[in-house]
């Protein structure tokens, strides 16, 4: 057929070639959280195939844990997820306890219940901030971090650090900033007016989210963004290894502060929040009913907090038994743990992270499949990692 | 006075007033932007009230180098700014302040107000292309698939407003607001268009108005979140000045524009017209001020829609509704 065509017919019937472009999304670039890089293959702005290329901001801590002692390495592990760095220290801390057999006192454990919770509220008020931010809005940024200022402020007081507290010890926690470690005078213990400050903090933090709700939560351009985009089904959440807002936004009931606590958490009320559409509107949502149900924890928290030491007995030079642990938490961003082959002594043969962004990233080439560029920045976002927590 | 020294004196004042005001707009988005967000602003620069922050700010990028990438068309690139900056104020060129005060009353001002405003898009166009850069490509193309959308609307509202003040020219088109509507005891009252009947065709103009300029909710040629600055990103120095000077400059005479067709312009209800060359330009910086405020409240609420949403708001509603606006306002004409 093509033989009997004009030659200029031949050309005119070929279909027109465009080939595709290569947009390279970061190392920098304003809305990847850091230094995530995506490959991705555009079709104008159709994305055909993203590739995730991370590594930028690998700093080698479970190869360093290995030539540190295990009080050196909880200064290392709360830089692993720099926005709740406190809620990173936990499960560490704990599985080394485990292994040696020695268990914090109740007052320690439930500081270290209240300073998590405080961790996620500061974890979520980020996204929060950041989310409405990537959809264009900016004035919710300010709200959000307005008030997890206060949050970071309370921590500061009992740890002496607002990122990286540094707070645990195997066996309880430090004595709070004044006290000094010899001591043993009621100063060890919380900052004078902890309590109360914390009451109008968490009753600030719960206006926020109120007026959260009146700016973004019911804002038609917001339902424009996110409703429907990003679906993620509850059977790829879990083939993917989702957990955590992400994981629960599909509609699936898994919080391992119900499942595997390892803080008093069934000796306070609250709800896990499951949401049914698996959107970037439902992870949005529930993360933010999250931080609702932590201030409630908290305020629940200081009341029941009993009295008693910080700090176990433990030897001075500690010599852990050899062994392996795994332990888990729920960590603001999902399922955080820490799996720690010991052959006795002072430093861990292996230590292997089970960092939360790592594996939460893990579904982006799937769920960016055929979506817009500006969805791309709508979904990524709504996944809510952290740079650090997915290079370690 | 001659030609030439006329021309100059009006180019001059024209300049004057222009940037001044696009100064002040700015000054007006940093601080509103700032108390939205429980923040104070700029607070020291000229001694009180941070005043001379937007100066100090363009002095700043005055001395920043003016840098043009390798593989960049460097003549289309250095000249975008311009076409930029010159079309936000050559639309001033028709806007009446007063009775007289006006630079050129043409007779197809409404016509040439559109032709000109949407000229900012070529350059936006021409440096999206020339940034040999891909973000920029991608902003460049998403102003070009706006204009399109936005053009349309923003057409026919003016044409409702054309309709039912039976001309073009914005000086008859203010004169036509300020004349009597009807008579109340013995007192003649005047209405702008907005009241009469013109309500759909305001808000019409003032969404195609936010898309053109490219603002939030339809700031997807800049976009930072996705494509970084847009079309600005390879900008710097003097040339990222002329953009963001050019951008707040439309903002103001998109504003103008709105003013003079809906809101009756330099005319005010109770104002004598004797005064109206005194009173006048106040007064159309008053409604000006009202619709600035308008356009920065709306960026610092809501976040960006997507481009596909934009278009199938602009089809399915804008230009319906635009279709159904004209004839309203015909049958206003004939009844009222």
């Amino acid at each position: 057929m093509t033989g009997l065509m004009h030659r200029s017919e031949v050309a005119v019937s070929v279909e027109l070639q465009t080939p595709d472009m290569t947009l390279n999304i970061g190392p920098q670039h304003p809305s990847t959280h850091g230094v995530l890089r995506l490959v991705a293959k555009v079709d104008g702005e159709r994305i055909e195939e993203v590739e995730p290329v991370i590594g930028y901001m690998h700093r080698g801590y479970e190869k360093l844990a290995e030539v540190r002692t295990y009080a050196q390495i909880t200064a290392l592990v709360n830089r692993i997820d720099w926005v709740a760095g406190f809620a990173s220290e936990v499960p560490f801390i704990v599985a080394v306890e485990r292994l040696t057999g020695i268990e914090a006192p109740p007052r320690a454990q439930w500081i270290r219940l209240i300073l998590t919770e405080m961790a996620r509220i500061a974890s979520h008020l980020v996204f929060m901030s950041s989310y409405p931010l990537e959809l264009g809005a900016t004035t919710p940024l300010m709200w959000a971090l307005r008030e997890r200022e206060r949050v970071l402020d309370l921590i500061e007081s009992v740890t002496g650090g607002r990122f990286h507290p540094n707070f645990n010890r195997v066996g309880g926690v430090k004595p709070a900033a004044g006290g000094g470690s010899k001591t043993k005078k009621i100063s060890m213990d919380l900052p004078a007016g902890f309590f109360a400050q914390t009451k109008t903090a968490m009753e600030k933090v719960l206006h926020v989210c109120d007026e959260l709700d009146e700016l973004v939560t019911g804002n038609e351009f917001i339902k424009a963004r996110t409703v429907g985009i990003g679906v993620i089904p509850p059977d790829k959440a879990i083939e993917y290894g989702l957990s955590g807002p992400n994981l629960r936004a599909s509609g699936v009931d898994f919080d391992l502060r119900k499942v595997e606590p390892i803080l008093p958490y069934d000796e306070v009320d609250f709800d896990v929040v499951v949401t049914t559409s698996g959107d970037c509107y439902d992870r949005y949502v529930c993360r933010l009913e999250e931080i609702r149900q932590s201030a409630r924890i908290v305020l629940q928290a200081i009341d029941k907090i009993p009295s008693g030491p910080l700090q176990a007995k433990v030897p001075r030079v500690l010599k852990v038994p050899e062994g392996q642990v795994y332990v888990r938490h729920e960590n603001p961003k999902g399922e955080f743990g820490y799996y720690i082959v010991s052959e006795g002594g002072r430093m861990p043969y292996r230590l292997k992270i089970r960092s939360t962004s790592f594996s939460n990233l893990s579904i982006l080439p799937w769920l960016l499949e055929g979506q817009l560029v500006p969805d791309l920045v709508a979904i990524m976002g709504s996944l809510d990692f952290v740079l650090g927590d997915v290079d370690r | 006075m001659s030609f030439w020294a006329t021309l100059g004196l009006q180019v001059v004042a024209v300049l004057a007033v222009m940037l001044g005001l696009a100064l002040v707009t700015i000054y007006a988005e940093l601080k509103i932007s700032a108390h939205m967000q429980s923040r104070i602003g700029p607070y020291y620069a000229g001694g009180r009230w941070g005043w001379a922050q937007p100066l100090a700010d363009g002095l700043k990028f005055l001395q920043k180098e003016d840098l043009v990438p390798r593989l960049a068309d460097s003549t289309v690139y250095r000249l975008a700014p311009y076409v930029v900056i010159v079309a936000a104020l050559a639309v001033w060129v028709v806007i009446p302040f007063g009775p007289s005060l006006v630079v050129r009353d043409l007779d197809l001002g409404a016509f040439y107000v559109l032709a000109v405003s949407s000229l900012s898009t070529l350059g936006v166009l021409m440096a999206g292309w020339a940034s040999a850069n891909k973000y920029s490509l991608i902003g460049g193309l998403r102003a070009a698939a706006q204009l399109i959308a936005y053009e349309l609307p923003l057409l026919l509202a003016v044409l409702a407003v054309v309709v039912q003040a039976g001309t073009m020219s914005l000086s008859e088109i203010v004169a036509v607001q300020a004349e009597p509507w009807f008579v109340v005891a013995g007192v003649p009252i005047s209405a702008p268009f907005i009241v009469k009947g013109q309500i759909i065709g305001f808000t019409i103009f003032m969404i195609a108005a936010i898309a053109e300029l490219s603002r939030i909710p339809f700031d997807m040629p800049i976009a930072e979140s996705e494509l970084t600055m847009g079309y600005l990103t390879e900008y710097s120095g003097i040339r990222f000045t002329m953009f963001f000077l050019g951008e707040y400059a439309s903002m103001v005479a998109m504003s103008a524009i709105a003013a003079t067709l809906y809101l009756g312009g330099y005319a005010l209800p109770g104002v004598p017209a004797a005064t109206l060359n005194v009173v006048g330009p106040f007064v159309l910086l008053g409604k000006v001020a009202l619709l600035v405020f308008l356009m920065i409240w709306f960026r610092w609420t809501w976040p960006r829609l997507r481009e596909d949403q934009l278009q199938a708001m602009a089809w399915r509603w804008l230009i319906p509704l635009g279709l159904l606006n004209i004839v309203l306002a015909g049958i206003f004409k004939v009844v009222l």
